[in-house]
């Protein structure tokens, strides 16, 4: 996984509630046996529709997206995620993101920021205004940068996990962690309960 | 002070934790399938690491696969490449599998608890968010993202921070006609898409210990409909009963000693929620939604909502969307609504008691002849057994199609779609834009509804027959 320390880009505002994974990627999308080639599947409902804000000419080359309420909702699917990257994206803004989609994200370093509502529509007004205003998204510092609509230069500070956040600027994978502390995973299985049930009995 | 089920279960399983980290948790249970898990045995080849313990883990074919003569190959190249690949991954890492064709293939949350794999006070996960549907036996139980399929794959582990409890209390007795699908699609309702996000739900109360196992399961199913990634029920006698002599359950002095273990698995009298929430079940009416998310739901009896009696903005915008999407007017009474597709199947509702309590509503009748009906059972075993009870032939008279075992319509990934525009009553559990079939329309609804809907036309339950 690659480092993510900041990041600074044009954004795509995305004024919907809700957007579950089937609309991030519907199902028929979800084929494919690698991690990329997912771009095509990306929102593929609202693709046809030339107002839908990814076929705006004017935020083409937008990496930073802001969503409405409520983002990554249902499916556990982690093409959602995948699509997002493949598409280019590398931070998703919103108020409220779904667990698992949450948990898919910070796995595969597509960085998911929680800001307040009020401050969502800020960012929305200021890139609605004007697309090629600039959002640095520092997860040293925990903040967004931007200047708002009415001129003035806004630095919001956002909340994530010590952990989280080292995990990412390191760029670390968290199979290699857990493997750090395998002795451990031994020492426990060996006090499991003798019922639990086994789906095919262990070679010897 | 007290401790709840799931802190209870969650401490039991804690292999390591510090300050400022996730604890580590044990997976006694991994299932896979098909369409979440190739990516994550790549991981493992390109890091040269094997499945930690294929002994814990079954995979089975359900996402994609056909539920039409599934004795010929696939006929989708990308479907049946991907159901290949999960063979070749299973027999290269020696994992037990359960394909097309065999009699415990199926839903990959029917068949954990069909084959007795999933007991009370285990940890089990699976790429797939309905895996809250195996919290029914009092499991902590939760679906995860492909890297952590390949990190619990690799290290029969995951990394996890401990969400908060929430207690769903649901007193009172059921009306007749009223199902636990009609309880979850008002809890739902009630705390929204998004307020379970945090927390593991605990459903409890006199409605629930009233309800048989399969119940319980479509409630715990749809935790993640409300945001929550697990959802529990403290096991019972009605659970003991539905586990014993199942083919992986305990047998001798193991069952003994399981049953001394599971019979502990209670929330504590003292124990705090960090949140409650109350239902009486005494008022509950059969529920469908209108909208295009699954708290978007009202009971049948009421009329499509207008946008602008909610309060917040955003529901309020979501409402229109919804409506524009559903071609729905406001003020429309629900049973009015046309529908052209009935599907009765999925992890929500596509088990034995779900299929029988559909037939009992057919049985003798005919489907309008406007209706498609798909009947999918939730697994090959659950086709052998409807069979076996005449229920095939029932659906069959009625005018509806009787299927093999798969997801199917639940997800329009195998040709089972709707088409853009058509509208469906559906048994499973999303509504989303598009779930079904691009441009397609979806009502959430229990089994119940589903039959009377199919012999009505119009969304109906059976007392409007």
């Amino acid at each position: 996984m690659d480092k993510f320390i900041a990041h600074s880009g044009t954004a795509i505002p995305l004024r919907r509630s809700n957007v579950d994974t089937d609309q991030i990627i519907p199902a028929v999308y979800l084929k494919r046996i690698t991690k990329s080639g997912f771009e095509d599947g990306l929102f593929a409902a609202w693709r046809s529709d030339p107002n839908f804000e990814l076929n705006q000419s004017k935020y083409q080359g937008a990496t930073i997206l802001v969503a409405g309420p409520d983002f990554g909702t249902g499916s556990s699917r982690e093409h959602a995620v995948w699509a997002l990257q493949n598409y280019g994206f590398k931070v998703v803004l919103s108020s409220r993101f779904a667990d698992i989609f949450r948990g898919n994200s910070q796995k595969a370093g597509l960085l998911t920021v929680i800001l307040a509502q009020n401050e969502i529509e800020d960012i929305w007004l200021a890139i609605e205004k004007d697309s090629t205003t600039q959002i640095t998204v520092d997860l040293n510092s925990r903040n967004v940068e931007f200047k708002d609509a009415t001129g003035n230069q806004r630095k919001l500070n956002f909340e994530i996990d010590d952990y989280t956040r080292w995990r990412l600027m390191e760029g670390l994978d968290d199979i290699g962690l857990t493997f750090t502390k395998i002795d451990k995973v031994e020492n426990f299985e060996k006090s499991r309960q003798g019922f639990k049930p086994q789906t095919i009995p262990v070679k010897s | 002070m007290g401790k709840t089920l799931a802190e209870k279960i969650w401490a039991d399983h804690v292999v390591t934790s510090a300050q400022g980290e996730p604890d580590l948790l044990y997976i006694d249970l991994h299932l896979i399938h098909e369409v979440t898990s190739p990516q994550a045995f790549d991981g493992l080849r390109m890091a040269n690491r094997k499945v930690r313990r294929p002994d814990l883990t079954i995979a089975t074919e359900d996402h994609n696969v056909p539920t039409l003569n599934i004795d010929k190959p696939i006929a989708d190249p990308v479907s049946a490449l991907q159901v290949e690949t999960l063979r070749k991954n299973c027999a290269e890492f020696g994992v037990r599998i359960h394909s097309l064709g065999d009699v415990e293939q199926g839903i990959v949350h029917v068949v954990g608890p069909q084959l007795g794999l999933t007991q009370p006070g285990m940890t089990i996960v699976c790429g797939d968010s309905h895996t809250s549907t195996h919290g029914a036996f009092g499991a902590l139980a939760f679906g995860i993202g492909t890297s952590e399929v390949e990190h619990v794959l690799a290290t029969q582990t995951l990394p996890l921070k401990r969400p908060k409890t929430m207690a769903i209390n649901v007193e009172g007795k059921l009306k007749p006609g009223v199902t636990s699908k009609d309880i979850i699609l008002a809890v739902i309702a009630k705390i929204g898409t998004g307020g379970g996000q945090g927390f593991i739900l605990e459903y409890r109360g006199s409605a629930i210990r009233a309800l048989s196992m399969e119940a319980r399961m479509t409630i715990c199913n749809m935790s993640i409909e409300a945001g929550a990634r697990a959802g529990l029920i403290a096991p019972d006698e009605t659970t003991f009963t539905y586990v014993k002599n199942r083919p992986h359950a305990p047998t001798g002095a193991d069952w003994e000693k399981a049953l001394a273990y599971w019979q502990n698995l209670q929330t504590d009298a003292d124990a705090k929620f960090d949140q409650e929430v109350f239902i009486n079940a005494d008022e509950l009416e059969p529920f469908v939604t209108w909208g295009t998310n699954p708290g978007q739901g009202l009971p049948l009896n009421s009329v499509v909502p207008d946008p602008k009696s909610f309060k917040d903005p955003v529901e309020i915008s979501a409402a229109e969307r919804a409506l524009q999407y559903m071609d729905l007017k406001p003020g429309t009474p629900l049973k009015q609504i046309k529908v052209d597709t009935v599907f009765l199947g999925s992890c929500t509702n596509g088990r034995i008691e779900d299929l029988r309590s559909a037939a009992a509503i057919l049985k003798g009748k005919k489907i309008n002849p406007a209706i498609t009906m798909l009947v999918v059972p939730g697994s090959a075993r659950v086709r052998v057994q409807a069979e076996q009870e005449g229920l095939d032939q029932v659906f069959l008279q009625a005018g509806a199609q009787w299927r093999s075992a798969g997801c199917s319509m639940c997800l329009g990934m195998n040709p089972d779609q709707l088409k853009p525009g058509e509208r469906a009553a559906s048994t499973s559990n999303r509504n989303f834009e598009g779930r079904q079939g691009k441009g397609g329309r979806t009502h959430l609804v229990s089994p119940l509804v589903a039959a009377a809907t199919a012999i009505k036309g119009t969304l109906a339950s059976p007392a409007d027959l």
